[in-house]
């Protein structure tokens, strides 16, 4: 097949499935940052019950995005975890330790105050080091001759830490939204109170944000410019924030809070790849530049791309479905 | 003092890779195990079988789970700290573990929820093929996390247009003799690493004379197996020995402890390497049987390690004695299972407590034979970190500071310290106890929360079992 059809196959499937995760992953790690926020323990026992079925299957995909990287860009994997070397030791610290807090903090009631606290500050980290990279490329990275060419620390500055923080307020309000959808009585009510502030302070962060992009004549920018019809994802975000916004007020559904969260950032990462395409590395990095040779696009995508990754859906979907419907309240051991 | 950014990035690798090795090492012969005891179970219909058999699921899921967490960061290795290794042969190398995680990933998703959680929910049949379905998963990981490695000892199928390595075999990467004995290595080093620790276990508790039953099930076939495989083991480690005479003449003269050639050559069995001055103090050889283990006759002269330009010679200590203590542990199995079949046949393998304390002190040998076989293969390939095509110097992300690895190593240290140890303590506190009462179908839980498995109900879950509508 193609070469440049499969790299766009193998591009357009990881652009999915960090989707995916951003969606998925992302309610999980908020869920673990709200936690932190509460020192009730029917409410964190609760949580945890929200998402514990689910979390590592939201976290494969992350690892699907690592593995295809690898396999069919493999210098985007070499650029990008070189670029944020630190920012990914702290990502799988967290992850390791937020991971086994599920199991951990009920073996033991002595130490359950460091699973506890290693499950908060692991989502909480988790969250900011990735809006903060994502801050960071954004702002472009520098690359020489197919390799990491700036400094350990390029991802601290005003614009990435603000992004990191934007983001840990954003991957809350997936959380909050989740635990309306799952929870029922004082742990909704709780959730419901939260969602309002959440947004506020998510819609605060995007106009800082874009604020700050303008001031600084950041490329992106540029992109906007030349293609307004990028235009259009932004206005569905700012719809489905409105209509977020009216059903906090009413609490009419309790659906709709996770549903407009999710449109929100599905909008959001629409908006960013739309301005990034065709660049995997704003903008020196192409897609057609990054891709491995066209035998080891058709090798992966025989197997990987057309078998195990419907699998993947599937089984996600499957999942999603056994646990479907909300979380009882009361304890029941029957 | 001025710290190596390579250098601590090979400790760091060497580090999170030593810890990681274990469970995989373990899992891949407990999931053949489980399958062999479940289709025990099966056969004879004794209840027996399945109270070993529900026992070592669960120390299968908490090792499990353990390989799972510590793998990740793996993945992410080989991009952080080499990523001129990972662009470079990132076109081989990609794919291959790409297929591991995806293969992991198939395996997960699949059967494994039903050994870990569908018991009473599939036909006796269903379960016992899914058992052998998670026993053949981990080890189709292993064939790719294998292939990966021995495409970098010895690699094929590939050309070099432009300046960039890219596959023009996949079926020689994959199908390559030096990859399916070294993957056949591996296999049987995971098989006799759980065949020693069943049998330690069962010896364990005849030590402590409980869990008679289970335990003497766990002694006889722990020490059948080991008998079974060890001899298979020893001769698949020779062929392994042979590819690398043929095609890695710097880590065999290391692993022979040969400095100078010699002709008819000696057989080097213990020996002070003194790499100063490249000889050997307090040898212990045996004339002319190097020649014969080498090349099969009594007079042809074998090389050195002098013959290679110092620039391409790997350290020489540690291919040198981790071969040395591999292979003490590959005697220490074949003395513990074929003496264990000698006291059976006697009838006196359950009462001599001199064998179970040989039997139950013997249960790290399979992982010291795991790690140092891996020092032996990794180090000794060294300088090059794809053989003769990349040296591990060059291969170095050229962004890392000292700064940032030692920084991250420190991190691990301290992650894997806290982390493992309580997950260690865990596992210890499961052997312990032993078999006891079979555990509740656990509601709610999933194949991909192995750690649930272990546990009770109550906790399974989260402390709260969850409404299914």
């Amino acid at each position: 097949m193609d070469a440049s059809w499969l790299a766009n196959y193998w591009a357009v499937l990881i652009a999915f499935s960090i989707l995916v995760y951003v969606l998925l992953d992302g309610f999980d790690l908020g869920v673990g940052i709200l936690f932190g926020t509460t020192s009730d323990e029917a409410f964190r026992g609760r949580m945890m019950s929200a998402i514990a079925p689910v979390w590592d299957g939201n976290e494969t995909w992350l690892i699907l995005v690592g593995a295809s990287l690898f396999g069919a860009f493999p210098m985007i994997y070499a650029i990008f975890l070189p670029a944020f070397y630190l920012p990914v030791a702290l990502l799988l610290f967290a992850l390791i330790f937020r991971g086994v807090a599920f199991e951990f903090r009920y073996r033991t009631e002595r130490m359950r105050w460091l699973w506890d606290w290693g499950f908060f500050l692991g989502s909480v980290v988790a969250a900011f080091v990735q809006g903060a990279a994502i801050g960071t490329m954004v702002q472009e990275l520098p690359v020489v001759d197919g390799q990491y060419a700036g400094g350990s620390y390029e991802w601290v500055n005003a614009f990435s830490i603000l992004c990191g923080v934007g983001l840990v307020f954003g991957y809350a309000l997936l959380g909050a939204s989740w635990l309306i959808l799952k929870t029922t009585g004082s742990l909704r009510d709780w959730a419901y109170e939260r969602v309002g502030w959440l947004l506020i302070g998510v819609a605060a962060f995007l106009v800082i944000a874009f604020v700050f992009a303008l001031f600084e004549h950041l490329r992106v920018m540029d992109r906007w410019l030349e293609s307004p019809w990028l235009a259009v994802f932004p206005t569905i975000g700012a719809v489905a924030a409105f209509v977020l916004y009216r059903g906090w007020r009413h609490r009419s559904s309790d659906r709709l809070p996770y549903a407009m969260s999710a449109i929100i950032f599905i909008a959001a990462f629409l908006t960013l790849a739309g301005s990034f395409w065709p660049y995997m590395i704003p903008f020196s990095v192409t897609i057609q530049d990054a891709a491995a040779p066209q035998q080891s696009l058709s090798f992966m995508f025989y197997g990987a791309g057309i078998v195990v990754f419907p699998v993947v859906v599937i089984y996600t979907i499957v999942v999603y479905w056994v646990f479907r419907g909300k979380v009882r309240e009361h304890p029941d051991y029957s | 003092m001025d710290l190596d950014p390579v250098l601590l990035s090979r400790i760091q690798f060497a580090f999170v890779i030593t810890f990681h090795i274990i469970f995989p090492a373990f899992t891949i012969g407990l999931a053949a195990w489980l399958a062999v005891i479940e289709g025990m179970s099966l056969a004879t219909g004794k209840a027996i079988y399945r109270r070993v058999f529900d026992f070592w699921l669960k120390v299968f899921a908490v090792s499990f789970g353990m390989g799972v967490v510590s793998g990740i960061v793996m993945a992410f290795q080989f991009g952080t700290n080499w990523s001129v290794l990972a662009e470079r042969t990132g076109s081989i190398q990609g794919p291959l573990l790409g297929y591991e995680a995806f293969t992991a990933f198939l395996l997960e998703a699949t059967f494994f929820g039903v050994v870990m959680f569908g018991r009473n929910r599939v036909p006796p049949w269903f379960y016992l093929l899914s058992c052998c379905m998670v026993a053949l998963g981990t080890t189709a990981s292993s064939f790719w996390i294998l292939a990966n490695n021995s495409w970098m000892q010895v690699p094929v199928g590939y050309e070099i247009v432009d300046g960039e390595i890219i596959p023009s075999d996949w079926l020689e990467i994959i199908g390559g003799y030096v990859f399916h004995i070294r993957w056949l290595h591996m296999l049987l080093a995971a098989y006799l690493t759980t065949a020693m620790c069943v049998a330690a276990t069962g010896a364990w508790y005849h030590l402590r004379q409980v869990h008679l039953a289970e335990g003497r099930v766990m002694l006889h076939w722990g020490l059948a197996l080991g008998a079974l495989l060890i001899p298979f083991q020893l001769f698949v480690g020779h062929l392994n020995g042979e590819y690398t005479e043929a095609h890695q003449p710097s880590k065999f003269t290391a692993i022979e402890g040969r400095w100078q050639t010699e002709r008819p050559a000696r057989l080097i069995l213990f020996a002070w390497p003194d790499t100063e001055n490249e000889r050997n103090h307090f040898e212990i050889a045996i004339p002319v049987i190097g020649s014969f283990v080498d090349d099969g006759n009594f007079t042809s002269e074998e090389p050195g390690i002098v013959t290679i330009p110092k620039d391409e010679r790997p350290p020489f200590l540690v291919p040198f004695f981790g071969f040395r203590i591999m292979v003490a542990m590959g005697l220490v199995m074949l003395a513990i299972s074929w003496g264990g079949i000698l006291l059976r046949l006697s009838g006196r393998l359950e009462t001599s407590r001199r064998f179970l304390w040989c039997t139950f002190l013997s249960f790290p040998s399979g992982f010291i034979a795991v790690v140092s076989g891996w020092y032996v293969a990794e180090v000794g390939r060294q300088p090059w970190v794809v053989y003769g095509l990349l040296r591990t110097t060059d291969a170095h992300t050229p962004s890392l500071t000292a700064a940032d690895v030692l920084t991250s190593l420190i991190g691990y240290v301290f992650v894997y310290t806290i982390v493992f140890s309580f997950g260690l303590y865990y596992l210890y506190r499961l052997l312990r106890d032993g078999p006891t009462e079979p555990g509740a179908d656990i509601y709610g839980a999933t194949g991909k929360r192995p750690l649930a498995a272990a546990g009770s109900a109550e906790t399974a879950t989260g402390s709260l079992p969850r409404a299914k509508e």
